[in-house]
This record gives structure tokens, C-alpha cells and sequence, in this order.
């Protein structure tokens, strides 16, 4: 038998029809997990062909692109301020319940991020296919599965037919050697790696993130990383399942259980990439030299540590207008720059133990004057993990906002933005112009980075507070 | 959706790269629950000014832009966010190919879905369009060419399915419905 990829694997599992020249793989999916934003006009497209859904127990549905963090506004204590988002959670409602479709609505103490109850309620499993319409799907690939982001159109396919047609991608093994120091999270090494491959490294390929300090990472770490495979234009990003997933996922709600889940290990434990499987790329990087990275410009490719410098690239027109929305040169310190704005939140960095790290940051410390600080939970459950621990009393002490969950300032489509011209540390994942609000200045770092700069005010190596 | 066989029109070029959808049509847009009428979100925050006002130095704005059908754009456009909303806010706005040196997958797949051709071309076909914008180009999907004003044609990849699809004005949910038998045998075979 030839030796195969991680990647090959589950792909091989999933095929319905082989893809041939004049037509692409019928490729079966496992999971489809859909939201407010970009299913409306998929289930539109159902109604006006008079298709039902073929696999509503396939279809996890919840809200969290649009959805308010204000308390009031989520328990009904205030009407929602925006009022398109509150049309487009009635849609998703109606949608749910013409189709007949489980929703994990706007109160359910389910809710959250969908990249973070996926694997929170363990519906995200080795093995799996898994699709959304959304781009950082590829979060799910951490615990072995292939997940990558689709748009409406194939939102529509996927509800219609459970299955999509695809061309099977490249392969791109990133090994990552060594270990991450003190104080040096994955969001650091994903951007180290991101800096290093580009955003275009990762193009028309799946990544598989291998070697000893993957293998170290805990689950919440390996989810940072695939998270931001799509930032180096990479559609998946993914890591071979261990004991590390197998003790995330035993117990979670919709986990197997009994003996179904001794059947489950037992093939999970055979999704590895085979000695001398081939891959289309490799890529070594060694996570040891790794620092806390803070990123200077609008695409997270544009990133340095955080002792750097913006760099010097005379007569590159698109880096010099980008250094100018900014409002950074070539030659400035990243340490020491003054915000205004602090996000800890997203899919990327907001799961317990993000939030965990934040807190003890800020524990007897204060989040400096002129400084507005958003905490925001990737999920309900963790809002409550993080106030049984008393890590959002620490926030609140701390003068941060502890809010409900949901993507928030992430994009700012739910009215939580930053202010024109606002310097922002925010653990998400896009730094893009305008992402954060309209002249947003947005510095993607760390958690540890983002509470270490929101109590000295100005961009803060996190190790001086860790020690 | 109308069939596609030819494309005719003059480029307007935005030689930018990793143009990514969030400035193609920015995330406050994306509350609507239909996909008609987002031509005028394209390009939002750069097409107009704080005041709601054109920028009159975008080029979308420039008198001679127009009518333009093509953009060609820089290395990696589209990167960035799955929204759909990006191509339909470009065909709603009059778009209906995007030709660059590198298209970002997501939106690469949508645009197809949509009928907004992805045109890849190599670096020097893309050095020649970038520094002559307003060029009269001929795309033809039939031929997989895109031909410049000198007459010189240069083929571009695209996938064949979508390429019948596209020519024939149908969308890949036909097949995949006829699909349904394989996809019953293999759900039995799944579990
Ligand atoms: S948190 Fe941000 S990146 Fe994640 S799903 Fe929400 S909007 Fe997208």
C-alpha cells in the first residue's frame, strides 16, 4: 500500500464519486456548521428549487457574526441596537424552523463562536469533513479533520446534497521543531509562520502542522494555529490526532460514547501521515527562536516580534501605503507604541485558556487610563468557566468590558468597533484595513501580548509580566 | 444565470496586491439577507470619503472606468474572508472577470459559482495589463484565452466542469442532485 498523508486520508474516506478530468470529486460532508451571515441567500436558493435539507442532524446552526455582546441587548433587557442584525437573526430563526433545523439560538447557554462550540460540544472529530461558510473553518482541522471554509453558493449544495465538488488540493507539511519558550504562545508561532510562507504561502494547498512542538501544544493552542491557515491563504490547516484529542473530546456532548468511542479511537488513531508519505511542500521552522510577533501593517503577513522594527522596503508602493493607513514608518520601534484599544476575542484566541493567560496578566494590575479594553468569550460556557474561575473578576477589576460571547470586534459587523484612526492590540486573525471599523488600526498579537500592552498602554512584551 | 462565451471591454487596474474581500465589500455590508443591490458597498471604504462623497483619485470613480467589465488586480486578490458577497457586489457593480497573477481559492470558487471569471495569467501578460490600463482585452472561455489589443492570446487555466457550467448557464447543484444515488450508497456504507 502506498503511503499516504494525514490529508489523504480523510479525504480518500470521503469521496462519493472519483474526481476525473472533465469533473471535480463528489466529496461527502460530515459536519456543515452555518450561521446568520452567510446562509440566507443559501436558503433561498432551497426554497425557490423546493429542496429540504438532506441532513439536519449534519447541520450544527448557530449565531455569532452579528450578534450583540451587550448583556441587555442578548437577554432582551434592551432591544438590539442594529437593527439589519437583529433582521438577520429573525431570518436564521425562520430559516431553522421552516427547514427543521436544531438552532443553538441567541440565549441558548450553548451559543458562542461556531469555530469554538464545534469542538466545545465535541461534534468536531477526527476524520471528519467539516464546512462553513466561513473562512476559519479551518480551526477544526487541530484535531485531525479536514474543514475548510466555503461560500453560499456551496452553503447551499452542502444543505441540499451534504456534498460539494471539489479538486483535491496540495499538500504542505510545516514542521515546526524545538519548542516555544516561556511566555511564547501559538499565536506567536502561527504568525512567525505566517511571516515566514507569506499570505499567499499556502495557496491551492492543505497544511499539515507536524513536529515536536506541535505535537506539545494542548488542543485550545493546535485550534490557534489551523485557525490561521487561511491567513496564509491556505483553505485547511491540520494536525494528526493523539492523546492530546482524544482526552479534549472524551465526555463532550456529542463525542461517541461507551463503546463507540473506543471503536472512534481506535480509527483515529490511525489518521497519521505514513513514514515517506509525499507532500507537493515542506516547510522547517524552529519554534524555539520563536518571540512574542505583534503584526504592523494590514495583512498578517506583515508582522516582526515585538522587539522588532517595521522593516525597510524602498520602492514598494503597496507595503509604503499600507505603513501609511498605519500611521507607522519604516525604522519604528513596535515596542513602546501607544493604543488605545485592546481585544482579546475571535475564534482565534478566545477559549479558556486565552482567556486564562489574559487574566493573569491583569491579576492586581490595571488596564491603563486613555485605554477602552474589550474581553470578550468565545463561548457561553467559557464566559461561565472563565467567572467560576475568577478570571472575569479580574477583567472587571482590571477595568476591562466583560462581555457575551460572539465574533465582535473581530469584524465589527455587530456595532463593537474602533474608532478611525484607533491603534487596536486584538488577538483575532485580520489585521486588514477597516476590519475593526472603518481606519481601524488593528495589531494582531498574542493574549498575553494584548493584557501586557493594555496595562502599560503601549506594546508590551508579555515575559515582563510573566516572570 | 446567463451563459458566458466572450467577454469584451476595456481593464480598469487596481495593481494593489492581496486585495482582500473585507475591502471588496466591507463586513457592515454583509447584514442583508439578499444579494441584490450590493454593487454600490463594492470597494466601500475606498470608493468614497467619510462624508458618504466619491473619492474622485479611486479609480472606480475616474471618468474613464466606466463601463469597464475587467479588473485586473493584483498578486492574491480576494484573500481573506469566504464572503460571496465579494463577487456578487462585483457583478452588481458591472464586473465580469478579474484577471491577476494569483486569485485567492475561496474566492476564486465563488466568483465561478457566480459567473465572474477568474483570469490567472502570468507575470509579464499581468506587467503589460497593469501598466496599460483602459486596454481593450477579449476574454473567451471557450478558447480559455485572453486576447491583448496587439492580438497576442494568452491561455489561462480554469477548471473544466466549471468552465461547462459557465458556458452552458447552469450551476453544479443540478449534478450534484443527480448525484443522490451515490450519495445514499455511500452514507449506507459509511454507517
Ligand atoms: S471570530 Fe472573527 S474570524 Fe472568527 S468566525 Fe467570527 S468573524 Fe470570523
Amino acid at each position: 500500500m502506498t503511503a499516504k498523508t494525514l490529508f489523504e486520508k480523510v479525504w480518500d474516506r470521503h469521496v462519493v464519486v472519483p474526481e476525473t478530468p472533465e469533473t471535480p470529486a463528489v466529496l461527502y460532508v460530515d459536519l456543515h456548521l452555518t450561521h446568520e451571515v452567510t446562509s440566507p441567500q443559501a436558503f433561498d436558493v432551497l426554497r425557490a428549487r423546493g429542496l429540504r435539507v438532506r441532513r439536519p442532524d449534519r447541520t450544527l446552526v448557530t449565531m455569532d457574526h452579528s450578534t450583540p455582546t451587550d448583556t441587555a441587548q442578548v437577554f432582551g433587557g434592551k432591544p438590539i441596537v442594529l437593527e439589519s442584525a437583529a433582521k438577520q437573526i429573525r431570518q436564521l430563526e425562520a430559516n431553522c424552523a421552516e427547514f427543521g433545523l436544531d438552532l443553538i439560538g441567541l440565549r441558548d447557554d450553548r451559543r458562542g463562536i461556531v469555530h469554538i462550540i464545534g469542538p466545545e460540544l465535541g461534534a468536531t472529530q477526527p476524520g471528519k469533513t467539516i464546512v462553513c461558510g466561513d473562512s476559519h473553518t479551518s480551526t477544526h482541522g487541530a484535531f485531525g479533520a479536514l474543514a475548510f471554509g466555503i461560500g453560499t453558493t456551496e452553503v447551499g449544495y452542502v444543505l441540499a446534497t451534504q456534498c460539494l465538488l471539489q479538486r483535491r488540493p496540495k499538500t504542505l507539511a510545516i514542521e515546526a521543531t524545538g519548542r516555544l519558550g516561556p511566555g511564547v504562545s501559538a499565536k506567536d508561532l502561527v504568525l512567525a509562520i505566517i511571516g515566514r510562507i507569506g499570505v499567499n504561502g499556502g495557496t491551492g494547498h492543505v497544511i499539515e502542522f507536524k513536529g515536536p512542538a506541535i505535537e506539545a501544544l494542548s488542543m485550545d493552542e493546535r485550534m490557534t494555529v489551523c485557525n490561521m491557515s487561511i491567513e496564509a491563504g491556505a483553505r485547511a490547516g491540520m494536525v494528526a490526532p493523539d492523546d492530546t484529542t482524544f482526552d479534549y473530546l472524551r465526555g463532550r456532548p456529542r463525542a461517541p460514547q461507551g463503546d463507540a468511542w473506543d471503536r472512534a479511537v481506535a480509527d483515529w488513531r490511525t489518521l497519521r501521515s505514513d513514514a515517506g508519505a509525499g507532500y507537493d511542500q515542506r516547510v522547517q521552522i524552529d519554534a524555539t527562536a520563536v518571540e512574542p510577533m505583534i503584526t504592523y501593517g494590514t495583512n498578517p503577513g506583515m508582522v516582526a516580534p515585538v522587539s522588532g522594527r517595521v522593516p525597510e522596503r524602498p520602492g514598494d508602493a503597496v507595503f509604503a501605503r499600507s505603513l501609511a493607513y498605519m500611521g507607522l514608518a519604516p525604522g519604528d520601534a513596535l515596542r513602546d507604541k501607544p493604543v488605545q484599544m485592546v481585544f482579546v476575542g475571535s475564534c482565534t484566541n478566545a477559549r479558556l485558556s486565552d482567556l486564562e493567560v489574559a487574566a493573569k496578566v491583569l491579576a492586581g494590575r490595571r488596564v491603563a487610563p486613555g485605554v477602552r479594553m474589550l474581553v470578550v468569550p468565545g463561548s457561553q460556557q467559557i464566559k461561565r468557566e472563565a467567572e467560576s474561575r475568577g478570571f472575569a473578576e479580574v477583567f472587571i477589576a482590571a477595568g476591562a468590558e466583560w462581555r457575551e460571547s460572539g465574533c465582535s470586534m473581530c469584524l465589527g459587523m455587530n456595532g463593537d468597533l474602533v474608532p478611525q484612526g484607533q491603534y487596536c492590540v486584538s488577538t483575532s486573525n485580520r489585521n486588514f484595513e477597516g476590519r475593526q471599523g472603518t481606519g481601524a488600526r488593528t495589531l494582531l498579537a498574542s493574549p498575553a501580548t494584548a493584557a501586557a500592552t493594555a496595562v502599560r498602554g503601549r506594546v508590551t512584551d508579555p515575559r515582563e509580566f510573566l516572570h | 444565470m446567463d451563459p458566458i462565451t466572450v467577454i469584451r471591454s476595456r481593464t480598469v487596474v487596481m495593481p494593489s496586491s492581496n486585495i482582500d474581500t473585507d475591502q471588496i465589500i466591507p463586513a457592515r455590508f454583509l447584514t442583508t439577507t439578499t444579494r441584490a443591490g450590493l454593487g454600490s458597498a463594492l470597494f466601500a471604504d475606498w470608493r468614497y470619503g467619510p462624508d458618504g462623497r466619491p473619492n474622485p483619485e479611486f479609480v472606480l470613480n475616474r471618468p474613464e472606468s466606466k463601463g469597464c467589465q475587467v479588473l485586473v488586480a493584483g498578486r492574491n486578490i480576494g484573500c481573506g474572508s469566504s464572503r460571496e458577497h465579494a463577487p456578487w457586489a462585483m457583478l452588481d457593480y458591472g464586473l465580469r472577470a478579474v484577471v491577476s497573477t494569483e486569485i485567492a481559492d475561496i474566492f476564486r470558487s465563488n466568483s465561478l459559482k457566480n459567473g465572474l471569471l477568474p483570469v490567472v495569467v502570468d507575470e509579464a501578460t499581468h506587467a503589460w495589463l497593469v501598466a496599460n490600463p483602459g486596454a481593450e482585452v477579449e476574454i473567451d472561455l471557450d478558447a480559455t484565452t485572453i486576447t491583448l489589443p496587439d492580438g497576442r492570446a494568452v491561455r489561462f487555466p480554469v477548471e473544466s466542469f466549471a468552465r461547462y457550467c459557465l458556458m452552458n448557464g447552469v450551476d453544479e447543484l443540478g449534478y450534484l442532485l443527480s448525484q443522490a444515488e451515490a450519495i445514499a450508497a455511500y452514507e449506507r456504507r459509511a454507517r
